[in-house]
Formats: structure tokens, C-alpha cells, sequence
């Protein structure tokens, strides 16, 4: 562990022939994409408008059986944080597990978006599992999922405004208000 | 799939019994799973062609906690399914941006509270592959038996709750007892009942006490005397049958395609178990069974879980035998806390002990997703770090937030009794739902 060591790349470097043969197939059929290895694991970083593609690839033609998770990331105040060359860095990154059971692998999709042009297009019709977790990305992070038939809030109310999980978005905005309370002075 | 699984079919169905007589063979189920009848009586009725939308929760008591069920009915029967959750919605995953990775695991521990130590592995593991940290032995097999124990409990809870929601109280009063019994042993060992903050980053909170190991084989085998008379009472009792067999059917493709996975992904004939396919702690070292059957009804995912309690005893019993000696955490003191007499006499100690508990320690900048078999099924944690002592991200990849969504394939279509039964065999903890 080298907790100071602000100055060494990140664990995620750009190679140029995949050590994974799932993410050398992904870079092969999809140029543009990059592959990184983090911690062991296959990450693949996919163009916006290859979003929906590559998780079809995976579905049709390499055996992912299941979509574990889709969540995002918002690096807002990590603006300048280290990715694998090839990769320009963004505001939000979305980020889909896949699991293929019958060769026993995950392989992870990273596409990085703008806060201006957050959409990538719905992976439902391929994994019709992510439907929650597609919502609950669109409910905490305000990005969409064009495709998706019922993109509506699922955790929060309804009628909220924001979008919690952004890092402008302040946990401290809402007033915590208690019983017998004065009011403001 | 691999060869030293029990198979659940009807040739094979058996209990791995501990009882004197040996293994007992089930009896073969009578008739195909589908070919449920349902005899009404009464009528004869009005024929109407209007459907009827309701609610079923937030506060209905068989939904385990605040599920809201809208149902789509055509008189007694289900035609459509949409669950309603975020009743429970408490922003843990921004909690845990504001919270230092020593104090993560207090946070995560709340969300599946059903099997807090689950959580607190998985996220422990993630922090650990992010520092490229190595847990000693020991600290690795008092996790697996923990979180063991933890599904032994978890599955207790739900036998009992199972059986409440189908009408077989008295099977409640059994299985809360033998669950009172485990959660009695977690405390004498991690000092709480629930939301343990036990397994920390870097090892366990403390050493296994004075005695454990035959608190740990008198609750074994109280348990497994348990579990055979949850077995006489309601696995061939035809009242049990009529409710469970055949009722919530689900494919394997179905269940794939949904994200389902534990149970309700096994009940299908599809023997997936992270710690057999992807093992993780010493799961490699330790004989025990994947547990699956066929059909993919509420009575398999019953029987699976009354199993996988056996099953865990199993591993609870090796880990007694084979329990390694040595530290129950990393030596690492920019990670680990120091010994409390050593706070008295060492001024190291004291600004370790200090520093680890006002910033606590700093981690590497990275991302991993760690996943790891819950009792509900694929629990994975998402951590992405920018360098500093909290995370960037904190998703908690919850099993019954993807599995709510398998009723879609298995409430449309049956009564609306069987939805109760449905979201019971479910088994969604609500806290690890909305988060």
C-alpha cells in the first residue's frame, strides 16, 4: 500500500494486445474501445453510441448470460483523474457488470458521458434484468436511458427534484426538520 | 454442472439426514409441477370483463418490510405485477461517500439486515483488492464462518417468515427459536446481534472468544435438530404442498434474463454458487454441496434454503476443526488499529490509533467490483477511489433488487394468494432493496 503516491499511474494502463480474450474480441470488433486491466479485471471502455452494441456483442456472441449490475460514477470533483490512454475522461461514467456463466467470466463495460449529454442507449431488450438498476441510475443520477419503456423515478418520490447521488447535488439542501420544531428564526 | 451436487429432482430428491436412520429419500412429487388444479366452489358468477388494479402495501405484513405490490386482477386472478419500492430509501450509497472506508462498513452493514456480515465481506474484500491487502488465514476462515452462521440465520428467518406468510404459524415460533439461538452465538462473538461492523478492512474487529468452538457444535446441532423437524412438519405436509408446489414457476432463461440469482436462480436446475464457481475466503478448502433442483415453484426454494442450512452447518463444522491460528488481522498498523493496552505505553500507537479513527486511511485510486454469494444470492460491491480515506462511489450490488424483478415471470397468471407466497419464496430484505 502506498498511500502517498499521488504520481504513479492508476492501476488501470492501456494495453495494446488485451491480456482478456473477451475484451481483445470487444477492442477487435469495436474500434475505439479500449481495454484496461483493474485489479485483475477485465474493463472495457466503450463509446457512448457503442453502449448498446457492445452488451448485444456480449449477449449474442459471447455467451454473457446475465447482466449483473449497471451503475454510474460521478467524478465531478475528480475531474483529473488518471484513465487509460485512449480514454478521454468525462463527468459521468456508466458502468455494466456482465457475467457469462457457461465460461465462467465478468468483464466490465465503463462509457464515460458529459453532464450535457447524458444519455447512452438502453441495454433492456438485450438483459431485461437491468430495468431497476436503469432506473435507479436515471433516479440518482439524472442520466438516460433512451429505449427504456418505463424510465420514471424508483427510489425517490415522484415529485423530488435532483438528482441525489450527483456531487452537486447537497445531502444538506433539504432541511432536516423535527417535531416541535420553532421553525427558522 | 460439477458432481458433488445434491440433485433435487424427484429421483433424487433426498435429505443429507443426520438422523439415526440415515439418509431419507423424499417421497417422488405426484403428478407434473404445471398440472395444478384449482377446483372453485361457489358461484356461479357474474361475467364481467372488468380488471381491478390493487395495492397490495405498503404496510401489507407479508411483504417484509415496505414492498408495495400494484396488481392488475381479473377476479381472483393475477394478470399483471409491478413492484413499487424506495419506501425505505435512506441515500446509504451517499452516506457512503461521506464516510471513511473505516467507518464504511457500519454503513453497509445496515442494508441487508437480514445478513449483515455479507455485506460487510463484500465490502471489507473491495477495499482490500483497491489497497492489494492480504488478510491473514485465520481472519479468512472467522469470516467464512461467520458469514456461515449469518446464512444459517438468514435462512432460518426466512423458514419462519415463509411459513407465517402461508398460514403455518407455529412454524414462525420454530424458526424464529432456532434464529434467536444463532443470532445468541453472533453476539457472544462480534458483540451485537445484528449490524455486526465485524468484518473490517484488514481482518476482523476481534479474535474468536474463550470457548466458541463448542458453543459453535452445541448450536450446530441444535440447529440440525431444527431443520428435521421443520422437514416433518412441512415437507410432506399436504397442506404445505398444495400452497407451494407448482405455484410461482419460473425458467432458467427467465431467470437469467431478470438478474435473478441464489435460490430463485438454483430452484431452476441451474447450479450457480459464487463459492463454487468463483470461490472466494477458503470456500476451495471446504467440502459442502451446491444445493438446486427442477422446477423452479415456491416449495424448491423452500427446500433449497432448508438445505443450504444444512449445508452451511457442514462448513461451520470444518471450520471448527481446521480454524488456523495466528492474527485475526493484518499487522499493518496504517490499517489496523493497535492492541488497546498498547494505546497506554506507545506514543506510535496512540498517533496510529488517532489518526486511523479522525481520517482513517488513505486508498489507492482505482475502481474493482468484488461479488460474493449472500443467502440471496450475487451481493457485489462497486468502490471507485480517487486516492483519499473515503470513496468516490460506494453501489452495493443488492440480490433482492434484481430478484423482486423475477415476479414478472412468476406472479402473472396464478391467484392472488399465491403473490403472498410468491413474494415470501422471494425472500427481499427491504433495506438492501431501496438502500
Amino acid at each position: 500500500m502506498t498511500p502517498d503516491d499521488d504520481d504513479a499511474p492508476r492501476e488501470a494502463i492501456h494495453d495494446e494486445v488485451p491480456s482478456d480474450e473477451v475484451g481483445a474480441a470487444v477492442v477487435a470488433r469495436f474500434p475505439g474501445t479500449v481495454f484496461a486491466e483493474s485489479h485483475g479485471q477485465a474493463v472495457v471502455y466503450v463509446d457512448r453510441e457503442r453502449w448498446h452494441d457492445v452488451a448485444a456483442f456480449l449477449h449474442d456472441e459471447q455467451r454473457f448470460t446475465q447482466c449483473v449490475d449497471v451503475t454510474a460514477a460521478d467524478h465531478l470533483v475528480d475531474v483529473d483523474r488518471r484513465v487509460p490512454s485512449g480514454v478521454s475522461a468525462e463527468r459521468f461514467e456508466i458502468v455494466a457488470n456482465y457475467l457469462s456463466h457457461p465460461r465462467n467470466r465478468r468483464i466490465r463495460a465503463i462509457c464515460e458521458v458529459a453532464l450535457d449529454e447524458a444519455e447512452v442507449a438502453s441495454i433492456v431488450d438485450v438483459f431485461p434484468g437491468v430495468a431497476f438498476a436503469e432506473r435507479e441510475v436515471f433516479d440518482l443520477f439524472g442520466i438516460t436511458f433512451a429505449g427504456h419503456d418505463d424510465l420514471t423515478r424508483i427510489l425517490m418520490p415522484d415529485d423530488w427534484v435532483g438528482h441525489p447521488l450527483r456531487k452537486d447535488d447537497s445531502p444538506s439542501r433539504v432541511p432536516v426538520t423535527f417535531k416541535e420544531d420553532p421553525g427558522p428564526r | 454442472m460439477t458432481d458433488d451436487v445434491i440433485n433435487l429432482t424427484p429421483e433424487g430428491r433426498r435429505l443429507e439426514s443426520q438422523t439415526d436412520e440415515g439418509a431419507q429419500l423424499l417421497r417422488p412429487r405426484a403428478g407434473d409441477a404445471s398440472s395444478r388444479e384449482v377446483v372453485l366452489t361457489g358461484g356461479p358468477w357474474p361475467d364481467v370483463d372488468d380488471t381491478m388494479i390493487i395495492n397490495m402495501g405498503p404496510q401489507h405484513p407479508s411483504t417484509h418490510g415496505v414492498l408495495r405490490i400494484m396488481m392488475e386482477l381479473d377476479g381472483e386472478t393475477v394478470l399483471r405485477a409491478k413492484p413499487v419500492i424506495g419506501y425505505l430509501h435512506t441515500g446509504m450509497e451517499k452516506t457512503g461517500e461521506e464516510l471513511t472506508f473505516v467507518q464504511g462498513a457500519t454503513n453497509v452493514t445496515r442494508m441487508d439486515y437480514a445478513s449483515p456480515l455479507s455485506n460487510e465481506l463484500v465490502f471489507a474484500t473491495a477495499v482490500e483488492r483497491l489497497l492489494d491487502l492480504e488478510v491473514p488465514p485465520r481472519a479468512t476462515w472467522i469470516r467464512m464462518l461467520m458469514v456461515e452462521l449469518n446464512r444459517m440465520s438468514s435462512h432460518l428467518l426466512f423458514q419462519a417468515t415463509n411459513g407465517m406468510d402461508l398460514g403455518a404459524v407455529s412454524m414462525m415460533i420454530y424458526g424464529w427459536r432456532e434464529r434467536e439461538l444463532t443470532l445468541r452465538l453472533l453476539e457472544t462473538i462480534t458483540g451485537l446481534r445484528m449490524n455486526h461492523n465485524y468484518i473490517r478492512p484488514g481482518g476482523v474487529a476481534a479474535d474468536l472468544p474463550d470457548g466458541w468452538q463448542h458453543d459453535t457444535l452445541e448450536l450446530c446441532s441444535l440447529v440440525e435438530r431444527g431443520v428435521g423437524e421443520y422437514n416433518e412438519l412441512l415437507t410432506d405436509n399436504p397442506i404445505w404442498r398444495e400452497r407451494t408446489v407448482g405455484v410461482g414457476l419460473i425458467t432458467t432463461e427467465q431467470a437469467l434474463a431478470l438478474g435473478a440469482t441464489g435460490p430463485i436462480l438454483r430452484s431452476t436446475g441451474f447450479a450457480w454458487d459464487l463459492r463454487r464457481a468463483q470461490p472466494y475466503l477458503a470456500y476451495d478448502d471446504v467440502d459442502f454441496d451446491v444445493i438446486y433442483s427442477e422446477h423452479g415453484d415456491v416449495f424448491d426454494r423452500y427446500q433449497i434454503r432448508l438445505y443450504e442450512i444444512l449445508e452451511s452447518i457442514k462448513i461451520v463444522r470444518q471450520c471448527v476443526d481446521r480454524m488456523p491460528a495466528g492474527d485475526y488481522r493484518v499487522q499493518d498498523r496504517k490499517v489496523t488499529p493497535p492492541p488497546r493496552a498498547r494505546i497506554d505505553e506507545s506514543m506510535e500507537a496512540l498517533i496510529h490509533h488517532f489518526k486511523l479513527f479522525t481520517e482513517g486511511f488513505r486508498v489507492p485510486a482505482g475502481e474493482t467490483y468484488v461479488a460474493v454469494e449472500s443467502p440471496r444470492g450475487e451481493i457485489g460491491c462497486y468502490i471507485v477511489s480517487d486516492g483519499t480515506a473515503k470513496p468516490v462511489r460506494l453501489h452495493v450490488r443488492a440480490p433482492s433488487f434484481y430478484n423482486l424483478q423475477s415476479m414478472d415471470a412468476m406472479v402473472p397468471g396464478g391467484m392472488f394468494a399465491d403473490a403472498v407466497a410468491i413474494v415470501s419464496s422471494i425472500d427481499p430484505i427491504m433495506g438492501e432493496v431501496d438502500r
